[in-house]
């Protein structure tokens, strides 16, 4: 519980320190989005004439701006670099008990809902509950119940017992 | 680099050390939390209750410090509770159980060099992409 009082801790300052260099609010399924966009034409424009589905999938016509693209991957960069740190010091666990397939089934809806719903755990978790936003707390509430639900069925299915 | 990318450099490598510190990169810890059914692992909250304590007490401060201009210094929210908010929030919660992984976690242990955190990563970008072709919820968090 301390270490987990204590990393959560980080994570609150961090961001913070991502509101205060960038002004935007820290959720990481946006950043990723974000930094997956394609770059408006040129700098400052931010709704190119035309929006092809390539800007409609990537959000180009609202986040097309170079440098929140270049503060994203830099902020994605410091999370992969905090993964190699963790590994160089420490064997970090990361183990899934469930099939590689249900993984991936599983990657597939954490993007797409987390684009639907407009936040993950740091947007509307910390982030959102932080600026007492009542839809980001309803969002929580949501995905941890699913969760639990989910959880509940897959242990049966593809462990038999529960609890890993 | 400018200082501004550096400040978000610094603040991905803060925000993927208090994951990796929290216990949160890894999944069972993660399915723990959510598997009310045995051995419930409770850390998952003490992990939320100490990232909003120091988030939200940290923009109180600068709000103040901003005086009656605190409230410029956030960003505009969406306030509405609609279906977009719902439906993507339950169908991520499917994702988030089925594997442990959320996705600032799920960049984290690239860094790893887990096999199992490049499978998800890799689906969660099709996710992304898909998610980014339907009518969806904006204005709440980063919000493209």
């Amino acid at each position: 519980m301390l270490t987990g009082l204590l990393g959560g801790a980080l994570i609150g300052l961090a961001a913070t320190v991502y509101l205060l260099a960038t002004g935007r609010v820290a959720g990481v399924s946006g950043i990723v989005a974000g930094a997956l966009a394609a770059p408006a034409r040129s700098a400052g424009v931010r709704r190119p004439e035309k929006t092809t589905v390539a800007h409609r999938a990537f959000g180009a016509e609202r986040l097309g701006d170079r440098e929140a693209r270049g503060e994203r991957i830099a902020f994605l960069a410091g999370l992969v670099g905090a993964g190699l740190i963790a590994a160089a010091v420490s064997s970090p666990a990361a183990a899934t008990p469930y099939p590689t397939a249900v993984l991936i089934v599983a990657g597939v809806l954490v993007g797409f809902g987390t684009r639907l719903g407009g936040g993950c755990t740091s947007g509307h978790g910390v982030c959102g509950i932080s600026r007492l936003s009542i839809a980001s707390l309803v969002a929580t509430a949501t995905f941890i119940a699913t969760g639990a639900a989910t959880v509940a069925i897959a242990n049966h299915l593809f462990l038999g017992t529960p609890a890993p | 680099m400018s200082r501004r990318q550096l400040g978000a450099l610094a603040a991905g490598a803060l925000f993927g050390v208090g994951l990796v510190v929290s216990g949160m990169t890894d999944p069972r810890n993660v399915i723990g939390f959510l598997d009310f059914s045995s051995r419930w692992n409770p850390n998952l909250i003490a992990v939320m209750a100490g990232a909003v304590a120091v988030h939200a007490s940290l923009l109180a401060l600068l709000a103040r410090a901003a005086g009656g201009r605190g409230a410029r210094l956030l960003p505009p929210r969406n306030t509405r509770i609609d279906r977009p908010l719902i439906l993507g929030s339950a169908l991520f919660g499917v994702g988030w159980g089925l594997s442990g992984y959320c996705p600032g976690p799920a960049i984290v242990s690239l860094g790893f060099g887990a096999r199992t955190a490049f499978a998800f990563a890799a689906a969660m970008v099709v996710g992304i992409i898909a998610g980014g072709l339907v009518p969806r919820r904006r204005g709440s968090c980063e919000s493209p």
